[in-house]
């Protein structure tokens, strides 16, 4: 009944081809905004907007730019922690480079191009090899990134530590300092870059890559390019991980080493579009919230319910509650957390009386 | 449908859950925040450091009923030595407590970097003992940051200086070849420029070799040790990472008398994986090593006879848990010290910083607070928070530590003029004016 489209006709093409096409979907879109945008404000404290929303909205766009390539495209790619930190690198070095900019927009761009363009170099390989084959091969990005960050100085200013620091930060000469300037700013960049994937997904370019997906020989027998395809995949999704790199670095750090974008980060973001939902803009958002929060959230649980406990043991605990969640998602849904959403919508629409 | 509703209840309840995360805080208590790790591939290392400094804070409890009768309510907080979930647990914890954390120990190079910036903004000093950015001993630039009883600079000068004399002259150490084999990570490379600087100076010859994390994978780095045959090897790594480097050294045969660690490289954890490998290995102490001294009597007659201890007794005075204890010895003098300007009541972030500028332990103090015979007095000013850089080297003999030098101070004609460039670079670079210090 909550879900029910009947009566809900479209009479024209418009009306028929918009992003949420129900208008219940369109209410609790326009919830969840209204919620971001002006309630969080009065409600918020630093330490939801630093160590909750910032880094599950800015994990979540590097899951939605690594869902397009993995879920849409197919092609799977471990180097996901490569490319933010390319993109952290660029953008650190425009920044540092160019003063005059001194624009945060315009430096996360560069950071997100110039890691779409690595990502182009390193997707070559997707031409020849596939499946786990291509995963080893994009492994191999994340080795050769992590050493060329550690070991050439010239990215890192010759910071006699190869750690690096940014402060002073501003979007058209507005200081971006406290949290929630911060978060206004993430939260602006991470609603543009998901509509435009959501619009490059149901449009002409995410049918190729998803006839790519599904079948490529198929797909090429019926003039699809290989090439354009996979690659156009390994730019989008590269230029939107890269975005999210140089915000993980500039507005969640602060001050950064190679260490913060290695491997673990890489696997951290594959199991979040792993379990969101492969192959699901919304399953990106709901595996970050899921992979970000839930160990912060174990971790406290003893504390809130007063249960006097170690340090330790809490630690060891969260490790095994955390774990067993995953495996337990994985029997109950393998398609992931979108996919449960989407059940659970088909039972609303039934509801209360199913037959 | 059950488990739907299963779901949405759990996530509505964590997101209420996460939004109202204050706990329960006692009035008129001293709140201080430990970041710690018992977990993770450094937890080796990290659980006799969190004993000692969570024994030391439960001592003056018990003891003294908290510094000058106001009661510190400790809280810690398991970072697994990661850089993300440290900033999260600082943030979770700082405004804790009447007064919020008086200062923070971030237990880890990355971690200290990461809230170099943020103590400015929270005016809440940053204690790292031993670590963090060498640069930061200056205060006129890094207000916040204390490295207390020396940095890596001072560790890696204090090693030259014992390579000298063993040789009979820093001069005589020209055509020396002197490897470093460090964990690769802004903690590894903080020495590089002060040797880099060395090894111009006397003419030895300096190459540093880096060891990715967590460090258990050196096949090649001491094949070509072996290849190479240096004369020294300096040993920065951590953890795990150590008693694989000594393994591997005594696997192919590179005396472990001519290795020298730094001090998070000197502890027991490190040596006693390796076995009968780790004779003769040698290490560099800022100030104490292991040992039990009158401190470690009060520890067991308030905390261990009455079963409050944090650990085994037997494992009471192992080099870490002497650093914890050391750590939150002069943590809470600096707030001693503020509160003899303040008062007796908690104090905050500002006001103990304060007292960590204006710190002064006299030998004299330092005999009343157990530690006599363990440390050297220590005097803080604004443009040095360092406050001692001396030490002596410790070798291991296959049972425990002994100290094998006398003390070394590291040489501050060298020290000074890196640290003044490095901090100006720094406040260039951030737009910070430094303060005057008189």
């Amino acid at each position: 009944m909550l879900y029910r489209e009947t009566g809900q006709f479209k009479t024209t093409y418009e009306s028929d081809q918009r992003i949420f096409r129900i208008v219940q979907d369109r209410w609790i879109i326009l919830a969840i905004l209204a919620a971001a945008l002006v309630v969080v404000p009065f409600v918020a404290t630093p330490y939801l907007y630093t160590e909750i929303l910032i880094p599950f909205l800015i994990l979540s766009l590097a899951a939605v730019g690594l869902n397009i390539l993995v879920g849409y495209c197919g092609q799977v790619s471990l180097g996901t922690g490569a490319f933010m930190a390319v993109g952290a690198y660029a953008a650190y070095n425009l920044w540092l480079r160019v003063p005059e900019i001194n624009n945060l927009i315009v430096v996360f761009l560069f950071g997100g191009l110039m890691a779409a363009a690595v990502g182009i170099v390193f997707g070559l390989p997707s031409l020849r090899i596939k499946g786990f084959y291509l995963a080893v091969a994009t492994l191999a990005a994340q080795f050769f990134l992590d050493w060329v960050f550690a070991r050439v100085g010239w990215f890192t200013n010759y910071t006699a530590s190869g750690s690096v620091a940014v402060g002073d930060l501003s979007v058209f000469g507005m200081p971006i300092a406290t949290p929630e300037e911060r978060y206004f700013l993430i939260l602006g960049m991470v609603i543009f870059l998901t509509i435009v994937a959501l619009n490059l997904v149901r449009g002409q370019i995410g049918r190729t890559w998803m006839a790519i997906r599904d079948m490529d020989i198929a797909a090429e027998i019926i003039g699809i390019r290989p090439l354009l395809v996979k690659l156009s995949a390994f730019a989008v999704s590269s230029f939107m991980i890269g975005v999210a790199g140089a915000m993980w670095g500039f507005l969640r750090l602060g001050s950064w080493e190679p260490l913060a974008f290695d491997i673990n980060r890489s696997f951290q973001i594959l199991f979040m579009v792993i379990i969101g939902g492969l192959g699901s803009i919304l399953g990106s958002f709901l595996g970050a919230a899921f992979i970000v929060l839930t160990p912060i959230l174990l971790n406290q649980i003893p504390g809130w319910l007063g249960i006097p406990m170690s340090t330790a043991l809490i630690s060891h605990i969260e490790f095994m509650v955390f774990g067993a969640m995953i495996v337990f998602f994985l029997i109950v849904e393998p398609h992931g957390l979108a996919r449960m959403w989407a059940v659970f919508k088909e039972k609303l629409r039934l509801w209360p009386f199913p037959y | 449908m059950k488990l739907g509703h299963w779901m949405m209840g759990g996530a509505a309840a964590a997101l209420l859950g996460l939004s109202m995360a204050t706990p329960a805080t006692a009035e008129g208590e001293q709140y201080l925040a430990g970041l710690v790790y018992r977990t993770g591939a450094y937890a080796p290392n990290g659980i006799p450091f969190a004993n000692g400094m969570a024994d030391y804070y439960a001592l003056l409890n018990a003891r003294d009923g908290g510094i000058n009768g106001v009661k510190i309510q400790y809280e810690e907080c398991d970072t697994g030595y990661a850089t993300d979930r440290g900033v999260e647990c600082y943030e979770r914890l700082k405004n804790n407590g009447p007064t919020g954390t008086a200062y923070v120990n971030p237990l880890s190079t990355g971690i200290t970097f990461a809230l170099t910036e943020k103590a400015p903004v929270d005016k809440i000093p940053v204690i790292s003992m031993g670590y963090g950015r060498s640069e930061s001993r200056d205060g006129s630039v890094f207000q916040w940051n204390f490295p207390l009883l020396g940095t890596y600079w001072s560790a890696a000068d204090l090693i030259v200086q014992h390579l000298g004399q063993k040789n009979g002259g820093l001069d005589k150490l020209k055509g020396k070849k002197i490897v470093l084999v460090y964990h690769d990570s802004p903690y590894g490379k903080e020495p590089i420029p002060l040797l880099q600087k060395r090894a111009e100076m006397h003419g030895f010859e300096f190459t540093p070799m880096p060891v990715t994390h967590p460090g258990v994978e050196q096949k090649a780095t001491w094949l070509q040790i072996r290849r190479n045959r240096p004369d020294y090897v300096l040993l920065w790594g951590w953890g795990v990472m150590n008693s694989t480097s000594i393994k591997e050294a005594a696997g192919v045969g590179y005396p472990r008398e001519q290795m020298f660690g730094v001090w998070w490289s000197g502890a027991e954890p490190d040596v006693e994986p390796a076995g009968d490998g780790a004779k003769g290995y040698n290490a560099i102490t800022l100030q104490h090593g292991a040992g039990r001294y009158a401190v470690h009597d009060d520890v067991k007659k308030n905390l261990y006879d009455a079963g409050k201890g944090s650990t085994n007794w037997d494992d009471v005075g192992e080099v870490l848990y002497n650093r914890g204890l050391v750590n939150a010895m002069v943590g809470t003098e600096a707030i001693r010290t503020a509160m003899a300007k303040f008062g007796n009541k908690p104090m905050t972030g500002e006001q103990t910083r304060w007292g960590l500028e204006n710190l002064d332990i006299t030998e004299a103090r330092l005999k009343e607070l157990g530690f006599e015979g363990m440390l050297r007095p220590i005097k803080i000013s604004c443009s040095d928070h360092e406050g001692a850089r001396s030490g002596r080297i410790q070798t291991w003999d296959g049972k425990a530590w002994s100290f094998t030098s006398d003390w070394y101070t590291a040489d501050d004609a060298v020290l000074q003029p890196m640290v003044k460039a490095a901090a100006a670079a720094y406040a260039k670079e951030k737009n910070i004016t430094p303060v005057a210090c008189n």
